[in-house]
């Protein structure tokens, strides 16, 4: 189990790799699924040119892991990765990476969809966006369902 | 001892409190600590951690403790 917080860009994919090919062993696994959120440049019919991404240092990797091992108790997994960005984000940039391995798909699926959504409700970040006409915070998450 | 208060967000920008320490006479709960920095009932909009554990306004709060309080999280 593994929960990163960087700041500056990441390729997921990467991430996921490494992750992959240092943390588990081959014949181990036969699901992998992933969720790779990515900034858009639009959000409530602006235009979003640059995003800051506030968190709260100690809390929000806490949560994060509270979150992973709360999905360790519901699904049988062999591992799961999450990497989120703080700090300023470009549109285009990827945000987070949820990544979960489990023997078969069903745990795989679930725990991934599920980390993600417990992240988006949870989890200490805070989004401000900036557009043409200034910066403004976003409210809420939009609904995962 | 004192109880340390942070405000992230929104929150730190409306209220110009980053980081404060506060003395602990008369506070007992987390309610406690936001009427005591900002003069108002704290509203079911805002969220609050102690120690860095979710908290709910009834929450006790001890010197030495870290507050936190912040508006509803928008990451991933």
């Amino acid at each position: 189990m593994a929960v990163k917080l960087v700041e500056g860009s990441f390729d997921p994919w990467r991430w996921l790799l490494d992750h992959q090919e240092t943390r588990l062993s081959p014949g181990s696994y036969g699901a992998t699924a992933s969720f790779v959120g990515t900034m858009r440049d639009f959000n409530d019919g602006d235009r979003v040119e640059e995003l800051f991404l506030e968190h709260y240092p100690g809390m929000t990797e806490r949560e994060l892991e509270k979150i992973v091992a709360e999905a360790r108790d519901r699904w049988r997994f062999l591992d799961a990765l999450v990497v989120h960005r703080v700090g300023e984000i470009r549109p285009g940039d990827p945000i987070v990476l949820v990544a979960v391995w489990s023997a078969h798909r069903g745990p795989a699926f679930d725990a991934c969809r599920w980390i993600m959504e417990a992240l988006k409700h949870r989890a200490p970040f805070w989004k401000k966006e900036r557009c043409a006409g200034g910066s403004r915070w976003v409210a809420r998450n939009t609904d995962g369902y | 001892m004192s109880i340390r208060v942070r405000m992230f967000a929104s929150l730190r920008e409306r209220w110009q409190i980053d980081q404060v320490e506060l003395k602990p006479d008369g506070i007992a709960t987390v309610a406690d600590v936001w009427e005591t920095l900002t003069g108002q009932a704290m509203s079911e909009r805002i969220l609050a951690a102690v120690n860095m554990e979710y908290a709910r306004p009834d929450t006790p709060v001890r010197e030495g403790d870290e507050v936190a309080f912040f508006p509803p999280v928008t990451g991933g």
